[in-house]
């Protein structure tokens, strides 16, 4: 029972200018649950990257049954039995669960060129009797719930023999039920002996099903502990450490005299958001936290117009107003900063005077539809010299500008069409630290000029540095409202959090 | 220090970029030479205007599709509403007997019109522009026929709808200088061409959306709007070509068309236009269409069976998207 599977020791891993992994260590043993917790960004991720192989480690040493391992790719981790269930599914939908099981290695007739799909229907049955499923093995993956399908692929995991399984947030899209249903396969599982390392946010499932716990924080490593041992709130204050770092409150006006300039009421969508309501004032900082899949930027992307609603309504200074695509919300003044910048944010291939006015081109444009090229020239230029932006020049193609840079020209974006609510979904991703202290500091300066700002974060102490008050939303609900004042404080965000619903 | 850095990278990214264009304009000249040395008859003044001639319709096609390719697009109906556009202009003129300048423009509006519904199609039902379009050119192709009757239409009642593209208004001003109306119309559409595509919102908005279509409506444009107004204007493109094809041979040939498309597409690739989108100019989609028919007419003059043209073009196509990956690879 307490073999050693797996020991990872001293795990460095560095990403351009960021020191991801810092000396981390970890060890699994045959037939235990091992859940791996910390923050967004802690470094759980880029860990478990590194033992599947996804990732190659700078420094550090692998054990894996008593025998130093280099898993340089995915491949080498498939052959040592080490295997991954990722928080999205990656099976077929148009291939039967056989099929998926068996892609890559279909069993195949005397004649090699020929599949065998009688062999391969009659050991997946075996495999899913072995597991107790009740499925069809021709049965088409797209005619199975989520949870089936996520059971599946955990079948496809161990029918590469794996020893080690990682499962990266497996509850998330499940119903109570169905999460019973994948707790009595984990539970079997652990009686063959294999070992599982269980990532997950939710406070109470640890407790569940999980017999040892490291936190991890920062990309270090903080402790391991026995799960019968601790409490939750122990783990909780773990994970958020100490104050190492204290925030600068902002002091601020009461916020009942403020002039309300934005009010989301009931705002819904199926199974994504429930009930969300919530008001911005002139001039606040709102700041969203959450943990990942808590429906934040699903929430900023609906009052954005860019999902559709199933109900809610939206009040924009007093004034109901129909948000049906982007661009009636920038009509309205709302503005939304993607989280990822590159694929929604900018036009990376496009200059920078393209980016700054692609919101706003129409102002720019004179006589039967001719651009205005040189006031379009005076207004990114001025953008470019107000917000400090680092370029060359407003000709120069965004791909060339560092993540700071385009952030601020995204910013100037929204800034050149008069928006006066932003959306900041993870303003700071992805940028260094210097930029970072930028960015909050525009971010003030906005504010204190009357713009009103919702900010999304996953980082806590930017949360807190930079609020006038804070939502907390779990599983597509606000769970927790508080004003950043002394009361707040991380640990408290996190157990609004991880508050859960069934 | 960092900002000079990036100088570099730019100035030596604007050169490439510039060598693109070079490129393609330095292949051209480099045919034009090969088949002048290979043959006497090739440089000669009524080649090369003959060469602009066969250039002219396909050109204009090619300049349309330009439009649909930037966005990352595609319009395969080109040939056949080309073929319409002929066909409703023939209906105009010859059979109703309409002054010739509403043919003209009844013509210009079945494109536009082709390309509207092209576009709701694809912003409005969400279908692929390859699906959409090739719905269009058998629709089109289709609705030609029925509206013919499966007959050509002649123009002989009216010789000045003729004159539109074989007439020379540069011959009747400047005596021997005879280049056909039809040229003048394909550069004419070329300039508008690039001046919609570099100087004005439309085009502004055409590079953003094939460049990234889902920042651009995330910045608050209205794409589904806009690509409609885009796919119009290459069926307007197409309208022109549709009225230079039916002046050329005074007549609406309602078999006609189809294949065209392609030929287009194939100019427009030599050209340098990404079908990924975002990337393109109407200068490289002319030069484009002028390789192909330099290629065809200096092969033909070579005495080379039409059936290897079609080989070497399609040879020729491939070289010039290889040629644009490995400098996109540098780059």
């Amino acid at each position: 029972m307490d073999q050693t599977l797996v020991r990872m020791e001293g795990i460095e891993k560095h990403f351009a200018g960021v020191h991801a992994l810092k000396g981390c260590r970890f060890d699994l043993r045959a037939g235990e649950v091992h859940a791996l917790v910390g923050e967004n960004g802690a470094g759980k991720s880029t860990m478990m990257k590194v033992l599947t192989g996804v990732y190659r480690k700078d420094e550090g040493s692998i054990v894996y049954k008593d025998r130093e391992v280099q898993i340089t790719d995915t491949r080498a981790a498939q052959k040592l039995g080490i295997g991954m269930i990722h928080q999205e599914l990656n099976l077929a939908q148009d291939l039967t669960v056989a099929q998926n099981i068996f892609i890559g290695k279909e069993p195949r007739k005397k004649l090699r060129f020929l599949l065998d799909d009688k062999e391969m229907n009659k050991q997946t049955a075996i495999l899913l009797k072995q597991m107790k499923l009740d499925i069809d093995p021709t049965t088409p993956v797209s005619e199975l719930t989520v949870a089936k399908q996520q059971l599946v692929e955990i079948i496809k995991a161990i029918s590469y023999d794996s020893q080690v399984l990682i499962m990266d947030e497996p509850t998330a899209a499940l119903s109570d039920s169905e999460i019973d249903e994948l707790f009595r396969m984990i539970a079997q599982l652990k009686e063959k002996g294999v070992g599982i390392v269980y990532i997950s946010h939710r406070m109470a499932e640890l407790k569940r099903i999980t017999d040892r716990i490291t936190v991890m924080r920062d990309g270090a490593y903080i402790d391991t502990v026995a799960t019968k041992d601790i409490s939750i709130d122990r783990i909780i204050a773990m994970m958020v450490g100490r104050d190492i770092y204290q925030p600068t409150r902002p002091d601020r006006q009461t916020s009942e005299q403020m002039e309300k300039v934005l009010e989301v009421r009931g705002l819904t969508r199926k199974n994504v958001l429930h009930d969300i309501s919530f008001s911005l004032g002139k001039g606040e900082i709102l700041g969203v936290a959450g943990l990942v899949g808590a429906g934040r930027t699903e929430t900023a992307r609906a009052i954005f117009g860019a999902d559709p609603i199933d109900a809610g309504e939206i009040y924009v200074h007093g004034r109901k107003v129909r948000v049906t695509g982007p661009h009636q919300a920038v009509k309205n003044g709302i503005g939304y900063l993607s989280e990822d910048r590159k694929h929604y944010g900018c036009l990376l291939d496009m200059d920078v005077k393209t980016n700054v006015a692609l919101a706003a081109l129409g102002r720019f444009r004179s006589f039967l539809g001719f651009m205005n090229d040189k006031r379009l020239a005076r207004v990114s230029d001025q953008i470019v010299e107000d917000l400090r932006v680092k370029t060359p020049g407003i000709n120069q193609k965004l791909k060339f500008l560092s993540g700071g840079n385009q952030q601020k020209i995204i910013i100037g974006k929204w800034l050149t069409r008069d928006c006066d609510i932003l959306i900041f979904d993870e303003p700071t991703r992805g940028i260094d630290i210097g930029a970072k202290n930028e960015i909050y500091k525009l971010l003030e300066n906005l504010a204190a000029e009357g713009k009103s700002i919702i900010m999304i974060s996953s980082e806590l102490p930017e949360i807190l540095r930079l609020s006038h008050r804070i939502l907390v939303m779990c599983e597509g609900r606000i769970t927790g409202e508080l004003m950043n004042d002394h009361h707040a404080s991380q640990e408290r965000i996190m157990t609004y959090a991880t508050d859960r619903f069934s | 220090m960092r900002i000079t850095e990036i100088a570099g990278v730019k100035s030596k990214f604007a050169v490439q970029s510039g060598l693109q264009q070079l490129l393609a304009f330095g292949s051209l000249i480099l045919l034009i030479i090969f088949f002048s040395i290979a043959s006497s008859n090739f440089f000669q003044f009524s080649n090369l205007v003959g060469i602009l001639l066969s250039t002219a319709v396909i050109g204009v096609l090619a300049l349309g599709s330009t439009f649909v390719i930037v966005t990352g697009g595609i319009d395969l109906s080109v040939g056949t509403v080309m073929t319409l556009c002929s066909v409703m202009t023939g209906v105009f003129i010859a059979m109703w007997g309409l002054p010739v300048w509403v043919g003209i423009v009844g013509g210009l509006l079945t494109g536009a019109v082709c390309g509207f519904m092209s576009g709701l199609a694809i912003a409005r039902l969400g279908i692929p522009p390859f699906i959409a379009t090739l719905a269009m050119m058998m629709i089109a192709k289709g609705l030609a026929l029925v509206i013919s009757g499966t007959k050509p239409i002649y123009f002989t009642e009216t010789p000045v709808f003729m004159k539109l593209s074989q007439g020379s208004l540069l011959g009747d001003i400047i005596p021997g200088f005879d280049i056909p109306n039809a040229v003048l119309v394909f550069f004419l559409a070329a300039i508008i061409g690039s001046v919609l595509l570099s100087r004005t919102i439309v085009g502004r908005y055409n590079f953003a959306i094939g460049s990234n279509e889902e920042a651009t409506r995330l910045s608050g444009v209205n794409v589904r709007n806009w690509k409609i107004a885009i796919y119009s204007i290459t069926g307007l493109f197409t309208g022109v070509a549709g009225i230079l094809m039916a002046s050329r041979l005074n007549s609406a040939q309602p078999s006609l068309g189809m294949g065209y498309e392609l030929e287009a597409i194939a100019a427009v690739v030599i050209g340098g236009t990404s079908l990924s989108g975002g990337k393109g100019t109407i200068i490289g989609t002319v030069i484009g269409a002028l390789i192909m028919s330099v290629l065809t007419n200096g092969l033909r003059i070579l005495s080379v069976p039409p059936e290897w043209q079609t080989v070497v073009v399609g040879f020729v196509i491939l070289l010039a998207v290889y040629a644009d990956n490995l400098r996109r690879r540098k780059a």
